[in-house]
């Protein structure tokens, strides 16, 4: 209980951070300590993924930082992607998964580590959001 | 005519949309680590603004590859709701840290987790 809160919370912040779905921390969280197979925790983790990126989508939204049109249309035009990755993913063995996964993960790492000591794109604060969230006196 | 400049904009659009649907679909992740870099490479997207529409697209990629995965049997959907429900306080977290702090650190620190995470997978 205490292991699937904190992968929650850990996965939730990097989700916010990075604008990513938080599955990257959700498959080995669920694999590591709730005992799931590598197939059942990807599948578990797209579920889990849906109420982040929604609540994340609208606060980021309210900042100002979403092109709806253009999220949708990356949303929408990924249905072949996922419906063929969701294939291939099962007709693939759990260790065959496991491994690319992990291999997948260290992509990620490194891919993080060059953006983040490479770059100095975009470091200042966003200004307040147009309607802010806690200021409503 | 500006028709010549929308078109090349869609397929950039879709292939990203196709290539994070496929990340996703194998890796059960959103594809966010693929529609990130490529917004601000291919489209000229600030790294924020490449976050919030990111997070808007992965609502659209999780729920469709959920529904087949979920076709597969592979959903454990009291597990989801598990580690779903804090994260969803995770992400207000870090959104509204991402807006007043620089994350590089924070950035850093997640990919010693992965490094980490990814051993443990490996020798598993």
């Amino acid at each position: 209980m205490i292991a699937t809160i904190a992968i929650g919370l850990a996965a939730g912040v990097i989700a916010g951070l990075l604008g990513v779905g938080g599955g990257v921390l959700f498959v080995p969280g669920l694999v590591i300590f709730m005992d799931l197979t590598q197939h059942q925790a990807e599948a578990t983790s797209l579920l889990a993924i849906i109420p982040v990126a929604i609540v994340g989508a609208v606060v980021q939204d309210r900042y100002g930082n979403v092109r709806r049109r253009d999220g949708l249309l990356l949303g929408l035009l990924s249905v072949v992607g996922a419906a063929a990755g969701v294939a291939l993913a099962n007709a693939l063995s759990g260790k065959v998964l496991q491994v690319g996964f992990a291999l997948f993960m260290l992509f990620v790492a490194a891919q993080l580590v060059r953006r983040n000591l490479c770059t100095h794109r975009d470091t200042q604060p966003s200004p307040s959001p147009a309607t802010p969230p806690d200021a409503e006196t | 005519m500006p028709i010549t400049h929308a078109p090349s904009r869609t397929v950039k659009l879709m292939a990203i949309g196709t290539l994070a649907g496929l990340f996703s679909g194998i890796f059960g992740v959103g594809g966010g680590t693929v529609i990130v870099p490529l917004l601000v490479l291919w489209l000229g997207y600030g790294e924020r603004e490449a976050t919030g529409t990111s997070l808007a697209a992965i609502v659209f990629i999780a729920a469709f590859a959920t529904a087949v995965q979920a076709g597969y049997g592979n959903v454990q959907v009291q597990d989801g709701v598990l580690v779903g429900v804090p994260a969803v306080g995770g992400v207000l977290v870090g959104t509204w840290l991402q807006q007043r702090l620089r994350s590089r650190t924070i950035a850093l620190l997640f990919a010693g987790v992965l490094v980490a995470s990814a051993v443990e997978l490996l020798v598993r």
